[in-house]
């Protein structure tokens, strides 16, 4: 679906294009059509895009009746005008479905897409053609779909008000229009996804949290469809961001590899939530297929109440040992990159693994790689009891300012770290 | 731990089941229901609790078939109008059903109001504070654990199972009557009847428990939970209808029967048989009203949005969901307005409401039968031919009844 090249030359030129020039679907549909010689021939119902020959340009006219209906290619138009289309021949040929045809009434027409460009799913209420001369015969290309109260006037009047009197009425309303390079439907069937060149890539270059919100807004077969053909991590990254509820019957519709493949590349705490909150033979059965490191991480926070800090922490973090250098902890970030992402405190410990104090990330930028990390820590280290209270956990978060707090056991073993923004996602589904 | 944690997520399942289905059903005693109720018993006596039977049987195929669709396609019924009829018929649908339930929630601000007024609260007060604290519940965000509340609540409803019992009712011919079905085709029975199916299966109900099917991502996998939810709320809600019926028989009919203006004069007529059956019928009327008005609203800016493409949620701010925002106000503030207008012919509005609901809902159902029958929508979950043929029965029957009511109140 739409340009693949982005904002190509032609793009660029069709930004503004004279309202003349447009034809939108609900007027092409019932358009007459006309043969070489002014022989009538029949009025159009339906228009197809072929997106493997062309990303916007009508490749085919549908006309006939519900039972039988006919084809005419782009290529026997001699013109188009705002309620005539002349034919230069009139050989037509009954037309069979064709999965590589993007019909517009049918595919397009009242359908949910989503607008790449705003990030949000809209539904269609009309599509604006334009007329483009080529070769000496003049071509519809698809323009852009309207998603406005105009398209939705265009609807309601269309047939009951001339064409004239509904366009003259519709500048009054505002014309809010997504661009077809912006519009990228989603497709459930693999199949037809390959045909018509559907692809989702751009909805996996969204941020995360947009691509969630999206996600919600979608029904079910179009979410899966969505989480089978995305990238893991990004898929991982999008289903953290999802509400719960949708959360778990996403899950539920992917194949149990697929699904721990992408909570193999969840945030473990994120993981073990979303775990929780499945059926047991469910959230058994991937962690199963799941690799021994990741699903080992989940098992252990998955033993613990959401509601406890044990359960609201994650494991994965980093610690050194007391005696470690600053070049010893930035060696460590090299050696796993995806921490330095969120990466705020190096935690030091004992030989026993019991927390010893935390450095902030930030102090490391003032040190020599040869100087040993323990002068730049807090000398209090603020920590927190595996079984605290959630509400435990806010109250320090908030005297003590904290970005990172560390999890220990009554001996002092250091177990895991809350992080800032699950005690804000916390906050905000209790005041929900 | 595990064992804790199994228990913990049994708690959150049952309640994350245990709610669209039960509460529509609830909901649906609203305060329209409870005087259609109320008045077909001080008019007729017992002798219209057989219908009850049939009415429940209608109601469990018509939510059953939104509830099954709402877990098979995870999409709302407004939704799935608008991609398989078109935006048209979509627009047609949601313009009637902004009227019909604006008119419902003008019965249910009337609910509250006539309900505090027998405590000597006057309208004035009672029905602004009200429509203020629906309108705050919404926009303040937490719908979620009011819906908690509201489910814990509907305990409330077992008022008018005291009241009916204070009333000394004469069981007998109660139970006697709900097995025997009475036909008469006189209009005043006629009306009576259509009524009582009207204020029942109601349109916006179909498209509330879809959606809220969907919005609890309930899937094809727990459907079968969701079943047994709808069949139990909808029995529940013809038991509560049975006393609400047999108190207003009771206390009423024989006496002498005789028609009344809104349910609060069926309140007050249990008075003489006691203070807390009075207290009972008024508390119950004013705790439906303030429940059905919190809902209501709230559900047809839902299904509006949803269906002609604004973005719609109270997760989103009001600059970028206005559509949904504005509706959902007016409807309060229209809704509310009218009750406090004097002279406004309240009783006459809320009996054309309930025609158009009876008008309503067979096209409404129509495009459910439609629907769900489609295989490439609905996989195996179509309709069976008996069910097909029960709803279809339906159907047929709804739209003569409706038809007869609408020749009769013209």
């Amino acid at each position: 679906m739409s340009d693949r090249g982005g904002g190509t030359a032609e793009d660029m030129a069709t930004t503004s294009v004279d309202l003349d020039r447009l034809v939108y679907l609900t007027e092409l549909t019932g358009m007459r059509l006309e043969g070489p010689n002014g022989a009538r021939i029949g009025r159009v119902r339906e228009a197809a895009v072929a997106p493997r020959e062309h990303a916007r340009r009508v490749s085919a006219f549908l006309f006939g009746d519900s039972r039988t209906r006919f084809l005419v290619r782009h290529d026997q138009i001699a013109s188009i005008s705002s309620d005539l289309i002349v034919l230069s021949d009139d050989r037509f040929v009954p037309y069979y479905p064709d999965d590589s045809h993007l019909l517009l009434d049918r595919d397009l027409l009242d359908q949910q897409i989503v607008d790449v460009n705003g990030r949000k799913v809209v539904r269609v209420n009309d599509v604006a053609l334009r007329v483009e001369r080529t070769n000496a015969h003049d071509e519809l290309w698809v323009h852009e779909v309207g998603v406005g109260v105009q398209g939705a006037f265009r609807r309601l009047t269309e047939g009951i008000l001339p064409h004239r009197a509904i366009r003259k009425l519709q500048v009054r309303l505002p014309n809010n229009s997504i661009p077809w390079e912006y519009c990228n439907m989603v497709e459930p069937d693999p199949q037809r996804r390959l045909k018509l060149l559907i692809s989702h890539d751009r909805l996996g270059e969204l941020h995360p949290a947009d691509l969630a919100d999206i996600v919600e807004d979608l029904g079910p077969a179009e979410r899966e469809a969505i989480f089978e053909t995305l990238d893991e991590e990004v898929a991982a990254d999008a289903l953290e961001e999802v509400d719960p509820k949708i959360q778990v019957s996403i899950v539920h519709s992917l194949d149990r590899d697929r699904a721990a493949d992408i909570v193999e590349e969840m945030e473990p705490d994120a993981a073990a939530d979303l775990l929780n909150t499945l059926p047991d033979e469910d959230s058994e059965g991937i962690l199963e297929e799941m690799e021994d490191e990741p699903a080992a991480d989940v098992e252990e926070l998955i033993e613990f109440d959401p509601d406890v800090a044990g359960g609201m922490m994650t494991n994965y973090y980093l610690a050194v040992s007391q005696d470690a250098t600053v070049a010893e902890a930035v060696e460590q970030v090299r050696q796993d990159k995806e921490l330095a992402r969120t990466l705020t405190h190096i935690f030091l410990t004992d030989e026993k693994e019991h927390l010893v104090a935390a450095v902030p990330v930030g102090r490391l930028l003032l040190s020599e790689g040869d100087e040993p990390l323990k002068p730049l820590a807090f000398l209090d280290t603020i920590r927190v009891d595996l079984l605290a209270e959630r509400s435990r956990v806010v109250e320090l978060f908030d005297k003590y300012n904290c970005y990172a707090l560390p999890v220990v056991d009554e001996v002092g073993e250091l177990f895991g770290v809350i992080t800032a923004d699950d005690v804000i996602a916390s906050l905000k589904t209790r005041s929900k | 731990m595990a064992l804790f944690r199994k228990l913990r997520r049994n708690v959150a399942l049952f309640f994350a089941v245990l709610g669209p289905g039960f509460i529509t059903a609830m909901v649906d005693n609203d305060a329209g229901g409870i005087f259609t109720y109320s008045e077909a018993g001080a008019r007729w006596g017992y002798t219209p609790l057989w219908t009850l039977i049939p009415i429940t049987l209608a109601l469990i195929v018509a939510q059953e078939m939104s509830a099954r669709m709402g877990a098979v396609t995870g999409k709302g019924l407004s939704d799935l109008i608008r991609e398989e009829f078109g935006f048209r018929m979509t627009f047609g649908v949601m313009a009637v059903l902004v009227v019909v339930n604006l008119a419902n929630v003008m019965a249910n601000f009337a609910g509250v109001a006539g309900s505090l007024e027998l405590f000597g609260v006057s309208r004035y007060i009672s029905a602004p504070i009200g429509a203020a604290l629906v309108w705050l519940l919404v926009v303040k965000g937490t719908y979620n654990s009011v819906e908690k509340i509201f489910l814990v609540a509907s305990s409330f409803y077992v008022a008018y199972v005291i009241a009916a019992v204070m009333v000394q009712p004469d069981w007998e011919a109660a139970l006697q009557a709900t097995v025997t079905p009475v036909l008469d085709f006189e209009g005043a029975y006629l009306a009576m009847l259509v009524g009582l199916v009207g204020t029942s299966v109601a349109p916006w109900m179909q498209f509330y428990l879809q959606a809220a099917i969907v919005e609890k991502g309930i899937d094809a996998k727990q459907y079968k939970r969701s079943r047994v939810e709808v069949i139990v709320g909808c029995v529940v809600m013809s038991i509560i209808a049975f006393f609400i019926i047999v108190a207003s028989a009771g206390a009423i009919w024989e006496q002498g029967p005789r028609s009344i203006e809104d349910a609060s004069e069926a309140a007050m007529a249990l008075r003489p048989l006691g203070e807390y059956a009075y207290i009972l019928f008024s508390g119950g009327l004013l705790f439906a009203s303030l429940f059905a008005a919190s809902i209501l609203p709230l559900s047809t800016s839902y299904t509006v949005c949803e269906g002609l493409g604004f973005e719609s949620g109270v997760d989103r701010r009001f600059k970028e969901a206005p559509a949904f925002y504005w509706l959902y106000t007016s409807l309060i503030v229209v809704g509310t307005g009218l009750v406090l207008i004097p002279g406004v012919p309240l009783v006459r509005m809320i009996l054309l409401s309930q025609v158009l609901n009876g008008i309503l809902l067979p096209v409404i159902l129509i495009f459910t039968l439609k629907l769900i029958n489609r295989k490439d929508l609905m996989g195996k979950w179509v309709n069976s031919p008996i069910y097909n043929l029960i709803a279809w029965t339906t159907v047929a029957v709804m739209i003569v009844l409706s038809l007869a009511l609408a020749f009769l109140s013209m």
